[in-house]
């Protein structure tokens, strides 16, 4: 109702038209970690049920969740947690209105980067 | 329409409708589970794997039971909120509402789960 104007004004510019940059590269990998994550969450809560249900099934919950797949899965759900969250990180920064000068953000996508990968590796180590 | 002044038809028609508690929601959200991804992933993380007695007993101590009860409901409040705006993104219509109200029943699902799982293994 509002829009009279609907059809003649500006495009913004929108993905297929941008050259990919750091910054959008790594906030794009910011959407898909996170609702990717959805996999694992699920996998892990239903570790939980099947803890708490019967020593049966919990065998067939913990061979899902350390077979082949299952670890490869987890390891890549683990980068993708460190990911999610120095990115969110990173937002939160934004959001307090910090870092958002193009070389400050760049080299706050490159911490995210390599920091999550960093994580990922102590977090195997240790875990 | 056209007897309505430019402000009057652009009043309550603004963007950001509710958007701003959801957005509210997602950054206290993320607030928590900075806090609470790292300890879980070094309490439940340490446990996969291990021999079904031994995760019994584990979950049976309070601290362990409480970040997993935590993390699982934060994470999937924070996913609930997260995968409304990637919806919204890219569905649209019908397809978008039958979306997005899954995804609140997939999250509140999951939640009321592993809480009833970490009630049984900790009581």
């Amino acid at each position: 109702m509002t829009d009279v104007n609907r059809g003649k004004r500006p495009l913004s510019p929108h993905l297929a038209i941008y050259r990919p940059q750091l910054t959008s590269v790594t906030s794009i990998l910011t959407r898909i970690t996170g609702n990717a994550l959805l996999v694992s969450s699920l996998l892990v809560v239903g570790w939980f049920l099947a803890a708490a249900t019967s020593p049966e099934y919990f065998a067939l919950a913990d061979w899902l969740l350390t077979s082949n797949l299952g670890s490869a899965v987890m390891v890549l759900s683990l980068w993708g947690l460190w990911y999610h969250t120095l990115a969110g990180l990173r937002h939160l920064i934004w959001d307090s209105g910090l870092g958002l000068e193009i070389e400050t953000a760049e080299k706050m996508g490159w911490a995210v980067v390599i920091g999550s990968l960093a994580l990922s590796l102590i977090t195997i180590i240790i875990v | 329409m056209r007897y309505l002044t430019d402000r009057k038809r652009a009043i309550g028609a603004g963007s950001a409708k509710t958007g701003t508690a959801h957005f509210w929601a997602m950054k206290v959200s993320s607030v928590g589970l900075l806090i609470l991804i790292p300890l879980f992933l070094f309490t439940f993380g340490p446990r996969l794997g291990e021999p079904h007695d031994v995760v019994l007993a584990y979950f049976e101590r309070p601290f362990p039971a409480i970040v997993a009860a935590l993390t699982i409901t934060v994470s999937f409040l924070h996913f609930k909120d997260g995968v409304q705006v990637l919806i919204e993104d890219y569905v649209h219509g019908r397809v978008q509402k039958l979306l997005i109200v899954g995804m609140i029943c997939v999250s509140y699902g999951a939640i009321a789960t592993g809480l009833f799982a970490i009630a049984r293994l900790a009581l």
